[in-house]
C-alpha cells in the first residue's frame, strides 16, 4: 500500500538536494570549525556560508544568526535569554494563548523565578488583537513573543502591526517562524523583528538544527554555556552537517512550491468542506499557512479518525485530547472558542511540496468512508 | 501503543448499534472528555434468572473506547445480570490484552455503561438493587454530568510534534 504523507506540519522529509549537501561534511569535511588548521578551515567556511545564505532569507546580518538545535531550543533562548538578560528593565514578558510549549513551558518556567506573563486572547480564527496588545504593554515590559504561523490551526498573525507598536514602545520583538519560515516572507528591518526563530525540519532539511535570529544590540544571555561559539551565545561545536542542510532546505524553496502546497490545501479544504456534512474548518480562511488544512467533524472523536485514516495508508495529526499526554483537547483549539467537545474530532492535514492532488482524492475518498463509519458507530446525530 | 486485540476490535467492532425496544439503556462519559458509551440490553428469564440476552453499544471515542465497547459486550453476553454487573474495567482490559495506562479511566467506561443499562433494568422492575451497583451508578452519572472528571489544568497540553 501507498502511504500518503499529510503531516508535514510535525516534520518533512529530507530534500534530496540537502542531503547531497550534507554527506561529505559528516565522512570527508568532518573538521571542527574551531580547529585552525585546513581541516577547520573548511568546516568553518561552510558554517559562515550557511549562516550568509540564511541571513540573507530574513533580511539579516549572518553575525545576526545563531545556530541551536532547533525550535524548541530557540524558543528556550529567546524567551529565558532575553527575560534573564533584561531584569534590570523590569519582569514583564506577553505572549499569546495559542503558542508552542516551546514558548508556554518556559514562560511558566519564568513565572516560577517571579516574572510576570500576561497570555493575550485570539478571536475566532487565532488571530491577535494588536490593540489588545498594545494596552496590555506595562512600563515594566521586556518583550513580546508572537507564533507566526500557527502550527495546529495555521493562522498566520499581522506582525507588521505588532511590530510597529512594539518598536514605538522599545520592547523586543520575538516571533517563533518555525511553521512559515520560507512559507511567508519574512523580513527583519520592515516588521521591526528583534527575534526570530526558524528551524530545518519542517523546511526538508534534517532534524535537530534550527537558529535563532538576534537582532545586534538586543539583550540575551546564554543557555548553554562552554566554549566562545555562536557570539558566545550557544556553547557545543557546531552541527555542521546540519547547518549546511539547513541552509540548503532555506535555499531552495521556491514561491512555486509554496503555490503548491496551498492548491493542494485549498483543494483538500473545498472538497472536505463541500462533501463531508457537518465539517467545519478551524483557522484564518485566509491569512493562513501555504500547508495547513485543519477541521473539526461533530459526533466523533480525532484519534479514532487517524488511527482508521493511518490503516487506509494517510497519516494525519489531531488536537484531540486522547492524543495528548494530558488527555485535555488542545489548547489552541480551545482558545480560539471551539467548545471541547468539537475539538475533539480535530483533524490536521498538512500536504507539502511532494504529495500530488491525485493523493489529496484519494484522502477525501476514504475520510469520507471513516467519518460515516464511525458516526455510524457514534450516539450522537 | 495499542495491543492487536484493542486494534481488532477497533476496527472491527462486535455488537455495534442499537436494540429496538430495550429492556435497559445505560450511558457513560462525557462530550467535554471525549468519550460517550451508550449500551442498550434485552433480558430473557430463564429458570428464574435474568439473562443477557442481546446487547449492543454505540461510542464516541478513541480506539480504546470503541474497542471497551465492543468487548463489554462480548463479555456480557449470555450472562446473568448478577454475573455481568461484576465485570470490571480490569476485566475489560485483561480480555483486551492490556490498555495504554492513559486510556484506563478516560476511555475504559464500557464497565460503566453496561451497569448502568442493568441498573435501569432492575429499576424499571423494582428490582431490589444491591448497594454497589447503587453507588456504582451515583458516581457514573456524577461523571456524565461533567463533574466527576478532573483535570489539571496547571500542566497545559502542548502538541510535542509541531
Amino acid at each position: 500500500m501507498e502511504k500518503i504523507y499529510l503531516d508535514n506540519a510535525a516534520t518533512t522529509p529530507v530534500a534530496r538536494e540537502v542531503l547531497d549537501a550534507m554527506m561529505p561534511y559528516f565522512s570527508e569535511k568532518y573538521g571542527n570549525a574551531s580547529s585552525i588548521h585546513s581541516f577547520g578551515t573548511e568546516a568553518k567556511e561552510a558554517l559562515e556560508d550557511a549562516r550568509e545564505k540564511i541571513a540573507n532569507k530574513l533580511n539579516a546580518n549572518p553575525y545576526e544568526i545563531v545556530f541551536t538545535s532547533g525550535g524548541t531550543e530557540s524558543n528556550n533562548l529567546a524567551l529565558k535569554g532575553a527575560a534573564l538578560s533584561n531584569r534590570k528593565k523590569g519582569n514583564h514578558i506577553i505572549t499569546t494563548k495559542i503558542e508552542h510549549g516551546s514558548v508556554l513551558k518556559p514562560c511558566k518556567w519564568l513565572e516560577k523565578l517571579g516574572f510576570d506573563v500576561s497570555y493575550l486572547d485570539v478571536d475566532e480564527y487565532g488571530l491577535v488583537d494588536p490593540e489588545n496588545f498594545e494596552n496590555s504593554i506595562r512600563d515594566e515590559t521586556i518583550m513580546v513573543s508572537v507564533i507566526h504561523g500557527n502550527n495546529e490551526i495555521g493562522t498566520i498573525q499581522d506582525i507588521d502591526e505588532i511590530g510597529k507598536i512594539a518598536r514605538e514602545k522599545e520592547i523586543y520583538f520575538h516571533i517563533d517562524a518555525c511553521q512559515s519560515f520560507t512559507k511567508t516572507g519574512i523580513n527583519v528591518e520592515t516588521q521591526n523583528l528583534d527575534m526570530v526563530t526558524i528551524n530545518s525540519h519542517k523546511i526538508y532539511g534534517p532534524k535537530g538544527i534550527g537558529a535563532l535570529y538576534i537582532r545586534e544590540g538586543v539583550k540575551v544571555d546564554p543557555l548553554i554555556h562552554g566554549g566562545g561559539h555562536e557570539r558566545k551565545l550557544r556553547a557545543g561545536t557546531e552541527n555542521i552537517p546540519g547547518i549546511v542542510g539547513f541552509a540548503k532546505a532555506a535555499e531552495i524553496t521556491t514561491p512555486g512550491d509554496v503555490e503548491k502546497m496551498r492548491e493542494l490545501r485549498d483543494y483538500l479544504i473545498k472538497r472536505i468542506i463541500n462533501e463531508i456534512p457537518n465539517s467545519n474548518l478551524i483557522g484564518h480562511p485566509q491569512k493562513r499557512l501555504c500547508n495547513n488544512a485543519n477541521f473539526t467533524f461533530k459526533f466523533i472523536e480525532g484519534e479514532s479518525m487517524l488511527m482508521l485514516l493511518d490503516q487506509a495508508g494517510i497519516c494525519v495529526s489531531t488536537g484531540s485530547a486522547c492524543s495528548s499526554h494530558a488527555l485535555k483537547p488542545s489548547h489552541v483549539l480551545l482558545a480560539t472558542g471551539i467548545p471541547p467537545e468539537d475539538a475533539h474530532g480535530s483533524l490536521r492535514l498538512s500536504p507539502g511540496k511532494y504529495n500530488t492532488l491525485e493523493e489529496m482524492d484519494y484522502t477525501v475518498v476514504n475520510l469520507k468512508k471513516i467519518v460515516g463509519r464511525l458516526r455510524e458507530l457514534s450516539p450522537f446525530k | 501503543m495499542y495491543s492487536e486485540k484493542v486494534i481488532d476490535h477497533f476496527t472491527n467492532p462486535r455488537n455495534a448499534g442499537e436494540l429496538k425496544n430495550p429492556d435497559g439503556v445505560g450511558l457513560a462519559g462525557n462530550p467535554v472528555c471525549g468519550d460517550v458509551m451508550k449500551i442498550t440490553i434485552k433480558v430473557r428469564k430463564e429458570n428464574c434468572k435474568d439473562f443477557i440476552d442481546d446487547v449492543k453499544f454505540k461510542t464516541m471515542g478513541c480506539a480504546a473506547a470503541i474497542a471497551t465497547s465492543s468487548m463489554v459486550t462480548e463479555l456480557a453476553k449470555g450472562k446473568t445480570i448478577n454475573d455481568a454487573m461484576k465485570i470490571t474495567r480490569i476485566d475489560i482490559s485483561d480480555a483486551l490484552c492490556g490498555l495504554p495506562q492513559v486510556k484506563m479511566h478516560c476511555s475504559n467506561l464500557a464497565a460503566d455503561a453496561l451497569n448502568e443499562a442493568i441498573y435501569d433494568y432492575m429499576s424499571k422492575r423494582n428490582l431490589t438493587i444491591p448497594d454497589d451497583l447503587e453507588s456504582r451508578h451515583k458516581k457514573t452519572i456524577k461523571e456524565t454530568e461533567g463533574t466527576g472528571h478532573k483535570h489539571d489544568d496547571a500542566d497545559a497540553p502542548v502538541d510535542e510534534c509541531g
